[in-house]
């Protein structure tokens, strides 16, 4: 019997690309009978390539080799019902980018569940008030899914508005307020009302799309903010930091990088968040727009209404980070500003490039795979890891979009397996065949990664030294050292994996 | 301060819940699944629910945990999701190759109306099930119940689709096992082992959540409760319930289906529960207690017995999971403890029936709650009107004991920044000497290191 591939995904694809992924198939001699994978999982070992094709059932186009293939990354498709994929939903997107908005209040309407698994996960630090790290939620029971949960959550903003006097107050709907139709705006423009703080309502309703469309109505979110407020001062030489959320303090690093150079980060958009400064956000200058994933949105709202210019940048290793220096001086023409950006990046680079050596020389040669959020972050962690001594030879994402794929592959070297939106076992068996010594990666993938017997770098929310600009990279090199030769992979036998 | 907002003074809450101490019911599910040899669970719903759940379990076991969703968009939202959940079950099937799909809903599909009997019928009608494979589910929307019932569900499900009776009975007993670590179940099955009954223990997750590191990665790991075994059950002269939130229905359900009795106990934490846990296998498994068990019986009693003085009228704060809190609370008053405040957002009578009748007399200032709005915001006001000398429950007590400066053992799920707990039981009587130990650390450790210089005692 042949095997019979679904091509389920495929239905809306040209003749030509059906044409193209069948020689793909071909290729990796995918007429083997369907019994010979059946019995296969448990280590008995086929030949790579036949295993990859057991894997590769619609989602062909999401999969590419660098160098062997010639068809494209596709990004943005949803996904496979039925896989087992690390991505989330719309109402973790926004969570995630509002959340660390620290004198805020973050009200979540629906079942217990949604505000309980975001309870403080992502370690995005405050300077000062500490409210958006306790979890409040409206809790539905079966009686408000019923009779609607409006009155609960007025009655409920009331509560924390009374209790907490936040400057202002974000309400997520989740999936299942979109189903029952409570109209959660109209109570949001009553309390606003009534209490006299700007109330907003996050229409996040999970089943929408992926975390990325959660990015989009987080932006909207923050830009109805925008250009509430204009009591701050502001300096000529100001920016907004778009997409940085203080993991580890990072957003504090940047700043004084800045600082240094004269200028002013008027709103961190939303690490070390405040209400008022992101009220104020539409008087800067520049936006500097990291993660272009989450916030590349607001930066273009920003652009259209108020006129204010955006950059893209990375502030992950020592290239991207001093770019992200340079690029704001330039902006600013002013001599003086591009000399304070060049005392930094020299004065850093003269103690970081010795530091990294040791950890070079001892990295040199060993592969790395990549798995994160967005396909800006992956660009950076190529580069870094280049820059270490280690080659990348997985690289994929989450959400990352076609376009972004085009510039990560014109960044890898030949040979690296470039991958959209995957599972674990993809990634385990990418892993085997690779022979990966380090897996960079969130929460899901770190056992499975050890479960390898191969290192693990958290460059996700659970990262627990900050990563970011000249003390990032040194940390960064550090951490990826300290993982890959662990005295503990030398008690574990990878020569299957390598099979 | 992290909990600087929180006040000593309560206001009355009618709509609100502030750091909840439950979650919702997929997750139980999910965790109660993963018991099933091979069984990859499936939660029928939006992406980020599968991706939650997933993660909640990882952080605390660390362990790779699979599982596979509906990816809900909008249209299946309108439509329902019936066309997503049968092409999931082939994907997952032809991709994954699991023995047992275990669906479960989420709060999107069960609002929405999706009829899963039908849709996993049809399924099955139009040959999307491969021989020898089985796909079950259960219901568990968000918005009734807590974790624990989405737990209770499943393995009500087990019952439901695997379970059995021949006309020939067997002398086993089916240890349903309540929300445990993987290392509490592997400690029953050694005590059922050493007293030589014959058992089978569903969910079983030791072996699943705490496998070796072998540079291998296996999406189904060796341990599990198996089809087989899970078939066997309805064969059974007696089941035994570890914990009645999470057991019970799964026991009525197969009384019902197999005429198999059944009696629940509490999960056996601490040295009454321990008796009683054994006693009941015993008499069911018609087995004498070996004196192996007896004598590590004897070591508890002596290691209480030599700390006595540090237990003494200490005031004890705790939440988490009803089967949990109800056995533990009776080991605190065994060791001359006063749990003072008892919270659950799980609700039930059970748990207020049991605590009423622990606490009455010994404690008559003591003040427990469950259900909505029984959240750590209201135990850490309590807390402040009143201080505790220790702390114990899950991750999210770490804000409490840091602000008040109290002793905290972490106990519970979800555990996320601490390990063993999956390495050393707490059930048992072996397991209650390691429950002591961590609870003797957190205070002597505490006092070591904040009693004033003088006081300070090489010999404690």
């Amino acid at each position: 019997m042949q095997k019979r591939f679904r091509l389920s995904g495929l239905a809306l694809c040209e003749k030509e690309q059906r044409v193209r992924i069948k020689t793909f198939f071909l290729r990796l001699h995918i007429s083997v009978p369907l019994r010979g994978f059946r019995g296969n999982k448990r280590g008995k070992v086929l030949q790579n390539n036949k295993v990859m094709a057991e894997y590769l059932e619609g989602r062909e186009n999401q999969i590419v080799t660098k160098g062997v293939d010639s068809h494209e990354l596709v990004g943005g498709k949803p996904s496979v019902a039925g896989s087992v994929s690390q991505r989330a939903c719309v109402f973790c997107g926004s969570r995630v980018v509002l959340y660390p908005i620290a004198d805020a209040l973050h009200l979540v309407h629906g079942p217990i569940g949604c505000a309980s698994y975001t309870w403080d996960i992502r370690g995005a630090l405050s300077s000062g008030p500490e409210l958006h790290r306790s979890s409040f939620s409206t809790d539905l029971r079966e009686k408000n899914i019923v009779f609607g949960g409006q009155d609960k959550l007025y009655q409920a903003l009331h509560e924390l508005i009374d209790k907490h006097h936040p400057k202002a107050a974000f309400v997520y709907s989740t999936c299942i307020v979109g189903v029952i139709g409570d109209d959660v705006q109209s109570v949001c423009k009553r309390v606003q009302k009534e209490k006299n703080i700007p109330v907003i309502a996050v229409m996040a309703e999970g089943f929408q799309g992926s975390k990325k469309d959660g990015y989009k109505i987080a932006c909207d979110a923050l830009f109805s903010l925008i250009g509430t407020d204009e009591s701050m001062e502001v300096s000529p030489l100001s920016i907004n930091i778009l997409g940085d959320f203080n993991l580890a303090g990072e957003l504090w690093m940047l700043e004084e990088y800045y600082k240094k150079m004269g200028i002013q980060i008027l709103a961190p958009i939303t690490g070390d968040g405040r209400v008022k400064k992101v009220q104020n956000a539409h008087r800067a200058a520049l936006n500097v727009v990291q993660c272009s994933g989450s916030m590349i949105h607001l930066a273009k709202l920003m652009k259209e209404k108020y006129g204010i210019p955006f950059i893209k940048v990375s502030y992950f290793g020592i290239e991207d980070m001093s770019d992200a220096l340079y690029e704001v001086a330039k902006f600013f023409k002013d001599d003086s500003v591009m000399d304070k950006a060049r005392e930094l990046v020299k004065d850093q680079l003269t103690t970081l490039i010795p530091a990294l050596e040791p950890y070079k020389r001892a990295l040199q040669g060993k592969k790395a795979a990549i798995y994160v959020g967005g396909a800006f972050k992956a660009i950076s962690l190529v580069k870094a890891l280049r820059l270490i001594g280690m080659k990348t030879v997985i690289a994929g994402t989450q959400t990352g979009n076609t376009e972004d794929y085009r510039l990560l592959k014109t960044i890898c070297d030949d040979g690296c397996i470039m991958v959209d939106d995957s599972n674990p076992v993809e990634l385990s068996e990418f892993v085997k065949q690779t022979g990966a010594d380090l897996f960079i990666g969130g929460v899901k993938e770190r056992p499975i990664a050890y479960k390898l017997g191969i290192g693990f770098c958290d460059h996700n929310h659970e990262r627990k030294l900050a990563l970011a600009g000249y003390d990032g990279m040194l940390n960064f090199a550090k951490e990826v050292y300290e993982t890959v030769t662990s005295p503990v992979w030398q008690f574990v036998s990878r020569t299957k994996n390598k099979e | 301060m992290l909990l600087r907002h929180t006040t000593a003074k309560e206001i009355d809450r009618k709509a609100l819940t502030i750091n909840p101490a439950k979650t919702c019911q997929p997750v139980g599910a999910m965790y109660a699944a993963l018991g099933l040899h091979g069984c990859l669970p499936h939660s029928h719903g939006s992406q980020g629910c599968c991706s939650y759940h997933r993660s909640a379990l990882t952080r605390h076991f660390k362990e790779p945990v699979m599982a596979s969703t509906s990816s809900f968009s909008e249209g299946s939202s309108v439509f329902g999701g019936s066309a997503n959940l049968v092409s999931a079950i082939e994907t997952i099937f032809s991709v994954y190759d699991p023995e047992v799909i275990a669906v479960h809903t989420t709060c999107l599909s069960e609002t929405i109306g999706d009829d899963l009997t039908q849709i996993v019928s049809k399924a099955n009608e139009d040959g999307k099930v491969p021989a020898g494979k089985k796909v079950i589910y259960c219901n568990t929307p968000s918005y009734v119940g807590t974790h624990v019932t989405g737990y209770a569900n499943q393995v009500s499900s087990f019952v439901k689709f695997f379970s059995t009776a021949t006309p020939k009975k067997r002398n086993v007993v089916n240890l349903v096992a309540g929300w445990m670590e993987p290392s509490d179940m592997r400690e029953i099955k050694r005590i059922a082992k050493e007293m030589e009954a014959r058992t089978i223990m569903f969910p079983d997750m030791s072996d699943v959540l705490d496998t070796p590191l072998t540079g291998h990665y296996d999406m189904y790991p060796k341990g599990g409760t198996t089809q087989a075994d899970m078939i066997a059950t309805g064969d059974s002269k007696f089941s035994i319930g570890i914990g009645p939130y999470t057991t019970e229905d799964a026991c009525i359900k197969l009384e019902n289906k197999c005429k198999v009795k059944f009696e629940t106990v509490e999960i056996p934490i601490g040295l009454k529960a321990t008796d009683k846990f054994i006693m009941s296998l015993s008499r069911h498994a018609n087995v004498p207690v070996p004196d192996s068990l007896t004598e590590e019986r004897g070591r508890l009693i002596d290691m209480i017995a030599d700390n006595n003085k540090n237990f003494y009228d200490k005031r004890v704060a705790l939440y988490g999971d009803p089967d949990t809190l109800i056995p533990l609370v009776e080991f605190l008053l065994t060791l001359d403890m006063k749990p003072v405040y008892i919270v659950t957002g799980t609700p039930g009578k059970h748990f207020d029936e049991a605590m009423t009748a622990m606490l009455k007399e010994k404690v008559p200032e003591a003040k427990f709650m469950s259900g909505e709005r029984a959240d750590m915001f209201r135990l850490h006001q309590w807390i402040k009107q009143e201080g505790v000398d220790m702390l114990i429950g899950n991750s999210y007590g770490k804000y409490i004991a840091r602000d008040e400066n109290i002793p905290f053992v972490r106990l519970g799920f979800p555990v996320m920044d601490r390990p063993g707990n999956n390495f050393f039981p707490y059930v048992g009587y072996t397991g209650a000497t390691n429950l002591l130990i961590k609870i003797l650390d957190a205070f002597l450790d505490h006092k070591d290191r904040t009693c004033p210089e003088e006081k300070v005692e090489l010999v404690m």
